[in-house]
């Protein structure tokens, strides 16, 4: 052994939001040796930002609602490109995961009967999210947390994992990290990985995600030998905020439009009606008064299209503003304000208020919000099998946005929350039983760590080289213009070559002071993983020459047969953060009949 | 937009001193887009933390002209022309620039006895919104610490942090006893090992908490109002002796895992 900071683990878990919490839940209560890795400290990571609730069909407010309905809704509002055996789990598990919750703490807002309320999200067919207030995400992650913490689980804090780590015979055994607060390296070694590392949006310049959304388990899973699929599908959010120019991107709850918010352009239009496409028709209200009779009773109306899938919604909005219809700042109006009471506003959108109060000085019980999309959400990521979360690296597993396939081209609201808890779980017991069958990693490759110590330490030895933070900026600026929510050959093709210019400004950074807590030092090992993420979702939207959920395609702007029958995949040839990227058709998993009949079936 | 200057704490557990910093700064911008602004161009090695940048995270905290206030929902426009200083928590061992070392309170949170809810029926719980409200409020907290940074018991008093949870872990305490599920009794924890009586109720932490919780008036009063009646009210305490027997004590509740 080597002179660092080391520690064992049966379980280790890389990512401590809502899917890596509640995989450590589920392996400690295994009985197994469980250690959780957090880049921030505990409590902070991109789980407490999710604000409008966890899909979950309780039927406490529509006793119509059922697994089979979410399951469908699920797949349509991913466009069909899902894994379905994730989406049939994740409709099955979701209620009684919720219900966990509360033994662990949660309060969720009631109905009138007590159980738990639930609230409308686009492309749900009934109202369906389970909430408290417009905070979801941080009660999710609070209870999870002190979860974690009455079990006396270890949490290292401030710990930025650097690269996985394999056994002498090829099994994901560990990895190699550093402790931000000291700039020290530390090893971990484990029989079982499980990546919970989130989502990667900070690779563009509007986005709703912070600084840690850099795609560093997609980026470790694809050089430890797994799968990335599905990468071109990124979820630009319909709603972030556009004003002040320094919160651009901050998101703004689909709540608001479940509450009763409506989208307008400049002239005051409620636009979305011109923007129902044929699969959502028969679904959706084709009056602003049958819509209106909607919110009250959802036999009475079909929804209004402001509730249609994130992706449906994200273009319209694009759409009207290309075609001059925005507003003072390049967004559309949002207005709730002229809908409900201000009592009402406040009481179930009290963090919006306040957001909008506070950031933009505008009084959203008065006037409408200035509103556009905003790179939100990755539905791409490491390919895995639905029931264990196993990747095609052996000892390596994935849950949550890090994880691909369960929302197939487009997420629908609210099953964000939802699957970190379903799939965290089940990751957990993965890994557990993995761990328990003896085939396990034993030792780390030492040569490896030492490869990666001495490629994070590069960096320190420049004097002459650039600043990391203008090249985040540059690359930000590139992909948004580039890679963004309206995509074309030629700029994709711009692109990956712009992509192979940024590695070699990686490997010309100079990093200025010490190693201790350092933040110019952690972005610059930051970069090679948000490389990693553009260049696959670039292949991928260069490959798919079609449009569907969130990849669209100016020059191909209709989905296509032949293009709905498999996901792009891609793995490293090399295993090093700058070797070539190959991409293949993986076809999707064929759906028994009976979940097939589910999808066909009218309503 | 006019320039401006921010004096920035920079060192470490070693000593430091103040920088100056004069940058450009746009209309509407908080305090943490000028930070990162310097980070991005003259000190990349600027040490502080931020994550979400819309005040649900809590990880921004820090003193913004002496007053501790997340730099993140603080405008730059509503400050006083001007210098702006930046240091940070007052109350934690700092470990750089802007970052503190916060482990206190996640040491004191790791003693709390947890939720010991009653069993749940099939079908799932039935609670009323009245009942969940009281907990809910104490729940918004985005554990920014700037409650803790500001109670003087511990900003003024590095020996008192052994014996005093601080307000933070007060309202923790008074979620879970007002939680209607929750079965166990931390009375006495409160009053013993978290230090409740050290508080004299000065209400700073009402005052700094970005979220807005009424911390005195609705947690730490009633909490210290609970705490005296089971101490002084002999039936109270009888009632407390006997239903020990059934309700499990701080120590039995710290180590005992919850359903």
């Amino acid at each position: 052994m080597s002179n660092y900071e080391h520690h064992d683990y049966d379980v280790l878990i890389i990512g401590a939001g809502g899917a890596g919490l509640r995989a450590a839940i589920e392996a400690k209560q295994r009985g197994l040796k469980v250690g959780i890795i957090t880049k921030s400290l505990l409590g902070k990571a991109h789980t407490v930002m999710a604000e409008g609730g966890m899909a979950a069909a309780m039927g406490n407010v529509y006793e119509e609602d059922n697994w089979m309905v979410h399951f469908r809704d699920t797949m349509r509002g991913g466009k069909y490109l899902n894994n379905y055996r994730m989406a049939e789990l994740h409709a099955k598990e979701a209620p009684e995961r919720v219900l966990e919750l509360e033994q662990w703490g949660a309060l969720f807002d009631r109905t009138k009967d007590g159980k738990i309320l639930q609230r409308d999200f686009g492309g749900h067919r009934y109202a369906r999210l389970a909430h408290t207030g417009d905070r979801t995400g941080l009660e999710l992650i609070r209870t999870l947390q002190q979860k974690v913490v009455s079990m006396g689980t270890d949490v290292f804090m401030e710990v930025k994992v650097l690269k996985l780590v394999h056994d002498d015979a090829g099994r994901v055994a560990g990895c190699v990290a550093y402790h931000r607060a000291s700039g020290e390296f530390v090893t971990f070694a484990a029989k079982a990985v499980i990546l919970a590392t989130g989502g990667a949006g900070k690779s563009w310049k509007f986005t709703s995600n912070s600084w840690e959304g850099t795609g560093d388990g997609h980026a470790m899973a694809l050089w430890a030998g797994a799968k990335l699929i599905d990468m071109e599908c990124i979820q630009f959010h319909p709603t972030g905020m556009v004003w002040p120019l320094s919160v651009r991107g901050i998101l703004v709850t689909e709540g608001v439009r479940g509450d009763g918010g409506v989208l307008r352009n400049s002239l005051g239009e409620r636009f979305m009606f011109n923007y129902v496409a044929p699969m959502f028709r028969a679904e959706t209200a084709e009056t602003e008064e049958e819509g209106d009779l909607w919110y009250d009773d959802h036999n009475a109306g079909r929804r209004p299209p402001e509730l249609l899938p994130r992706d449906e919604v994200a273009r319209a909005i694009n759409t009207e503003v290309k075609a001059g219809r925005g507003g003072p700042h390049g967004g559309v109006f949002l207005d709730i304000g002229s809908r409900r009471s201000a009592e009402f506003i406040r009481r179930r959108l009290p963090s919006m208020y306040h957001q909008f109060m506070e950031l933009a000085g505008v009084d959203i019980t008065r006037e409408a919000m200035e509103i556009g999309p905003t790179c939100h959400y990755i539905m791409g990521g490491v390919q895995v099998d639905a029931d264990t979360a196993a990747t095609a690296a052996p000892g390596l597993f994935a849950a949550g946005e890090v994880a691909g396939g369960m929302h197939g081209a487009n997420r629908l609201g609210g099953n964000s929350l939802s699957d970190l808890i379903v799939f965290g779980k089940r990751a957990g017991a993965g890994a557990a039983d993995y761990v328990l069958s003896g085939q396990a990693a034993t030792s780390l490759n030492q040569s490896a760590v030492e490869a990666a110590i001495k490629e994070a330490l590069a960096p320190f030895e420049r004097t002459e080289g650039e600043n990391p933070y203008t090249i985040q900026h540059d690359l930000q600026e590139m992909m948004q213009a580039n890679v963004g929510i309206i995509r074309t050959q030629s700029e994709l093709d711009f692109a990956l070559g712009e992509l192979d210019k940024f590695t070699e400004r990686v490997k010309n950074i100079a990093v200025k002071g010490g190693r201790a807590y350092n933040p110019g030092w952690n972005l610059t090992t930051d970069l090679p993983a948000m490389l990693a993420v553009c260049k696959t979702v670039a292949l991928g939207a260069s490959f798919r020459k079609e449009s569907r959920g969130g990849h669209t395609r100016e020059d191909f702007p209709t989905a296509s047969e032949e293009f709905s029958k498999f996901n792009l995949a891609h793995s490293s040839n090399g295993g090093n953060w700058d070797s070539p990227i190959e991409t293949t058709e993986s076809p999707l998993l064929p759906i028994p009949q009976e979940l097939k009949a589910l999808l066909e079936e009218a309503h | 937009m006019a320039d401006v200057t921010m004096k920035i704490w920079r060192g470490d557990a070693s000593g430091g001193e103040f920088q100056n910093y004069t940058i450009e700064q746009n209309d509407n911008e908080v305090v943490l887009d000028v930070i990162h602004r310097i980070q991005a161009t003259e000190a990349p090695d600027l040490a502080c933390r931020w994550n979400c940048k819309a005040g649900k995270c809590g990880s921004c905290s820090a003193e913004i002209n002496g007053k501790p206030r997340l730099m993140c929902m603080t405008r730059m426009d509503t400050l006083p022309e001007g210098p702006v200083t930046v240091t940070p928590m007052k109350t934690f061992p700092i470990i750089r620039d802007l970052v503190t070392d916060v482990s206190f309170n996640y040491a004191m949170a790791a003693k709390i006895p947890a939720l010991l809810p009653k069993p749940m029926p099939e079908g799932g719980y039935r609670l009323m919104q009245e009942d969940v409200e009281r907990s809910q409020e104490f729940r918004k907290c985005i554990e920014c610490f700037l409650c803790q940074d500001v109670c003087h018991v511990i900003r003024d008093h590095e020996d008192n942090k052994a014996n005093y949870a601080g307000p933070r872990f007060f309202i923790r305490i008074a979620e879970l006893e007002m939680n209607p599920l929750d079965t166990n009794d931390r009375r006495e924890f409160v009053r013993e090992d978290m230090g409740l009586g050290y508080c004299n109720i000065t209400k700073c932490c009402t005052e700094v908490c970005p979220e807005g919780i009424h911390i005195t008036d609705n947690a730490i009063i009633p909490l210290k109002e609970r705490v005296v009646a089971a101490n002084y009210d002999p039936v109270a305490w009888l009632g407390r002796k006997i239903r020990r027997q059934t309700k499990k004590t701080s120590a039995e509740a710290a180590v005992q895992p919850a359903p």
